[in-house]
């Protein structure tokens, strides 16, 4: 089990695929560490000697921003946001969408689970 | 689509020179503007804008922290009171 930035990364996928479980690196930028540590983008996890998880390691903590040190800088952006009192930041504080989406229907990733209203009357024709 | 850097900030052309006015003659005074779309400079640090919403203007002092936001994200035009709740249903 290699130890990656204060995550584990599961043995059995590809290097690829396992460096994504750690938050801040998606496929993109797992490939360019990959080809930068000079290793093979579909080699397993499991694999990967204890030279190149260092290397990978190395890299990581060189140039990408991960873990608790991205999502706290993604919280004071946020809390940015709602100090000044712009429209973003209200949305924020309502929980509402803040990039302009609709929310007659769905957003539901902003709004959380329905709350249904009790003895909403259909529209009567 | 942001807009293309080669132009610069957009900054309503009158407005920006009522501020640089203010700022040699070292006054503060409330500026009324009906420009929701200008977007706050480091020069209007500090002054204190009168924003139109369409119905009337919102008093917006500007910090640091605006700089590179629009006038208009200030200046709320919709204001959501709540549903109508069963009770109060009757009333109306």
């Amino acid at each position: 089990m290699a130890r990656i930035a204060g995550v584990d990364i599961p043995d059995h996928k590809r290097g690829e695929i396992g460096l994504t479980s750690i938050y801040g690196i998606g496929r993109s930028s797992a490939r360019s560490i990959l080809s930068k540590a000079g290793i093979d983008i579909n080699k397993k996890v499991g694999e990967w000697t204890d030279d190149e998880s260092n290397h990978i390691r190395s890299i990581i903590s060189e140039e990408f921003k991960v873990e608790g040190v991205l999502k706290s800088e993604v919280q004071l952006s946020i809390k940015r946001l709602l100090d000044i009192g712009c429209y973003r930041g209200l949305r924020h504080r309502k929980g509402l969408p803040v990039r302009g989406q609709k929310t007659k229907n769905n957003a539901r990733t902003r709004k959380g689970r329905r709350k249904t209203v009790a003895n909403k009357k259909k529209a009567t024709k | 689509m942001a807009r293309s850097l080669k132009k610069g900030p957009y900054i309503d052309y009158r407005l920006e020179k009522k501020v640089d006015t203010m700022n040699e003659s070292n006054k503060k005074s409330v500026i009324k503007t009906w420009s929701r779309r200008s977007m706050i400079s480091p020069d209007f640090v500090g002054h204190t804008f009168a924003v139109h919403n369409g119905n009337k203007f919102i008093p917006v002092y500007v910090t640091e922290n605006m700089v590179g936001h629009k006038l208009g994200e200030f200046a709320p035009t919709r204001n959501f009171r709540g549903h109508i709740s069963k009770k109060d249903k009757g009333k109306r």
